[in-house]
């Protein structure tokens, strides 16, 4: 317990360090608006690509929907943020979505999961697919019922209560959420489902219960994404939430190693400066996406395991490897 | 009656280029388990042959028609050769980011004014359309083309798959690459022959396509392309003739909502195709066709 507390409390640290940094950087002026929206944006993604990865690559179960939780999130705060226009009542539209996500991932998750490998990936692109259709056929407004989503114009004008500084700590606190349910022995029980699922029955893992509670806790931080998206960008249509945006959440688990949470900050990070200098630039901004084509391919080609594959940055084993003057080969673990 | 016998007419001939691009997907994926998500995109770039054909060398449509199927077959060869050969070997989930990958560059490419532009285009009439009154119901000349060039094509398909010794090695290598590469079949031939048929289906959907909407653009192929992968599972993903079914079904189901009497039911059309998707994975989760496998420790 008290060798743990030293990694968490470096954990901890690593986190206001990098808060503080970027405080500073800001507050110094070195930083302009682009960049910082940048690095907010690259805070969201974070956040989803760390709950589709706990999905895919610690569970090991195909999700193609994970834009559909996070339209739910999104839609949550920007219809209930009307109703009650504060701060508290930005947070607890965060907490309505993530309720009502946690529904509807148990309902959907609890049938779907039993499907294997590319009838669950189709199964949850379907659920995304209904929940957006859903969305484009709302009321118009919150005098003609509750679920005023606006229809395919949208929700605009959301009270922007998310800056970069509530996003930075949602980031960290999903983040720590997410790689303690790893550790934990319940966390354990998802892995070896990924590894064999046939094997962890046969050692008494519950498969189903422990799939849809990954499942429902990866969904769950993608409301979360929603909701900060939503008061973030301010405007939000149905159209952000479809087929595309779950793609764009897969590529950066992917790009960053299936299975490794470093690896999806890290994805987060570099396709974020990416997208930032294809856009900024003027020369090459028309040719962005083309670009961004040609590196998803040219490094699936070359590494196609991802950049990291699945290692991890791990303050225990830098902490050895300090100890032992370096000796053992170190940050390696799953 | 009429109602239903007319939505029926119409559904079958929008099932049917449904059906055509699942048969690709399905092929794809029966050979070498991948999801090929550029191939809404090589239906796409078929309807713009067809229209360059048309447009500009002014070709008769059946002319235009063939020659966009052998220009896509090429294009999905190639493609086969340059971005998945060289994952055959790794992780499934790779593979199909390359696809995504593949799908957006062709995407984009066709967006650069210099090829294609954003905007849509209007597809040539090649053809006069015509009504036909058949009995109590309407059909058009067109309609009747897109039915009839889709049976043609799907038994052309199956005495390929069925009769040549080229048939017979795909469906050796769909059952075990590595055995059928032990009894001398070349598997990146077989696996090449599957783009280039698959990709030509894909091909002749988007010309007539082209020509039944009058309208083609880049992103045409996103929404057909996602909709003919349900096909291809509905039906039981790697599957000929489950290919066939679900296309047809999907066509026939979205025209039948589209079509209802009850109020505000079209706008869900997609949503409901969905729903019953999920619906038949959840009572037979390999598809319609599909066989169960027991999984073997």
């Amino acid at each position: 317990m008290r060798k743990n507390l030293k990694y968490n409390l470096s954990w901890l640290l690593l986190a206001v360090a990098v808060y503080l940094g970027i405080f500073v950087l800001k507050s110094v002026g070195l930083l302009s608006g682009i960049v910082e929206d940048t690095l907010s944006l690259i805070g969201i993604n974070v956040i989803l690509a760390v709950g589709l990865n706990l999905i895919i690559g610690f569970s090991g179960q195909f999700s193609l929907g994970h834009a559909g939780f996070m339209a739910i999130g999104a839609y949550a705060t920007a219809i209930f943020t009307q109703i009650q226009s504060t701060y508290t009542g930005f947070l607890l539209s965060i907490l309505i979505g993530v309720g009502i996500t946690i529904v509807v991932a148990l309902v959907v998750g609890i049938p779907t999961l039993r499907l294997k490998g590319d009838y669950l990936a189709i199964a949850t692109l379907g659920i995304a697919e209904i929940i957006r259709i859903l969305i484009v056929n709302g009321k118009d407004d919150l005098s003609q019922g509750i679920f005023a989503t606006g229809g395919a114009a949208g929700v605009f004008g959301i009270v922007d209560y998310a800056n970069w500084e509530v996003i930075y700590i949602f980031m960290v606190l999903t983040t720590i959420i997410i790689a303690n349910f790893i550790h934990s022995s319940t966390g354990r029980t998802v892995l070896s489902i990924r590894e064999d699922e046939i094997a962890a029955e046969a050692m008494g893992v519950n498969s189903t219960k422990v799939k849809v509670l990954a499942f429902v806790l990866g969904a769950a931080t993608a409301s979360i994404a929603g909701s900060l998206h939503a008061s973030y960008i301010q405007t939000i249509v149905p159209g952000d939430f479809g087929f595309m945006k779950s793609v764009d959440i897969l590529i950066i688990v992917v790009f960053g190693g299936i299975g490794s949470l470093t690896g999806s900050f890290v994805a987060a990070i570099l396709l974020g400066i990416l997208n930032h200098v294809l856009r900024n630039v003027q020369a090459i901004s028309d040719y962005r996406m083309i670009v961004y084509a040609l590196a998803l391919i040219i490094i699936m080609i070359f590494k196609p395991g991802g950049l990291l594959g699945k290692k991890e940055l791990s303050m225990k084993k830098l902490f050895q490897r300090i100890g032992k003057g370096g000796k053992e080969n170190a940050s390696v673990d799953r | 009656m009429e109602n239903i016998l007319q939505q029926l007419v119409n559904g079958l001939s929008l099932g049917s280029i449904y059906a055509l691009i699942a048969l690709g997907y399905t092929m794809v994926y029966g050979i070498i388990k991948l999801i090929n998500f550029a191939h809404g995109e090589i239906y796409m770039l078929g309807a713009f042959i067809g229209y360059v054909f048309i447009q500009y060398f002014h070709l008769p449509f059946f002319v235009a028609l063939v020659g966009a199927m052998i220009c896509c077959a090429g294009i999905g060869v190639l493609i086969e050769f340059l971005a998945y050969r060289p994952l055959r070997g790794s992780t499934r989930i790779a593979a199909l980011i390359t696809a995504i990958g593949v799908s957006f560059l062709i995407q984009n490419v066709m967006k650069l004014r210099f090829f294609a532009g954003a905007e849509p285009r209007a597809f040539p009439q090649a053809i006069e359309q015509k009504m036909i009154e058949v009995g109590p119901i309407m059909v058009s000349n067109i309609q009747l083309l897109i039915l009839g060039t889709t049976v043609v094509l799907m038994l052309g398909l199956q005495i390929i798959v069925m009769k040549t010794k080229m048939g017979k090695a795909m469906r050796a290598v769909s059952v075990d690459a590595d055995a059928a590469m032990l009894m001398g079949i070349s598997v990146n031939q077989t696996i090449s022959f599957t783009f280039a048929i698959g990709s030509a289906l894909a091909a002749a959907g988007g010309v007539m396509i082209g020509l039944y909407y009058n309208s083609i653009d880049p992103m045409m192929g996103v929404t057909p392309g996602l909709k003919a992968f349900v096909a291809a599972v509905f039906g039981g993903i790697g599957l000929i003739p489950g290919a066939a079914l679900g296309g047809f079904s999907i066509g026939l189901i979205e025209t039948f909502v589209s079509a209802s009497s009850i109020e505000g039911l079209s706008a869900y059309k997609d949503a409901i195709v969905y729903f019953i998707l999920i619906i038949v994975l959840l009572i037979k989760p390999t598809g319609l066709l599909g066989k169960n496998t027991k999984e073997k420790v």
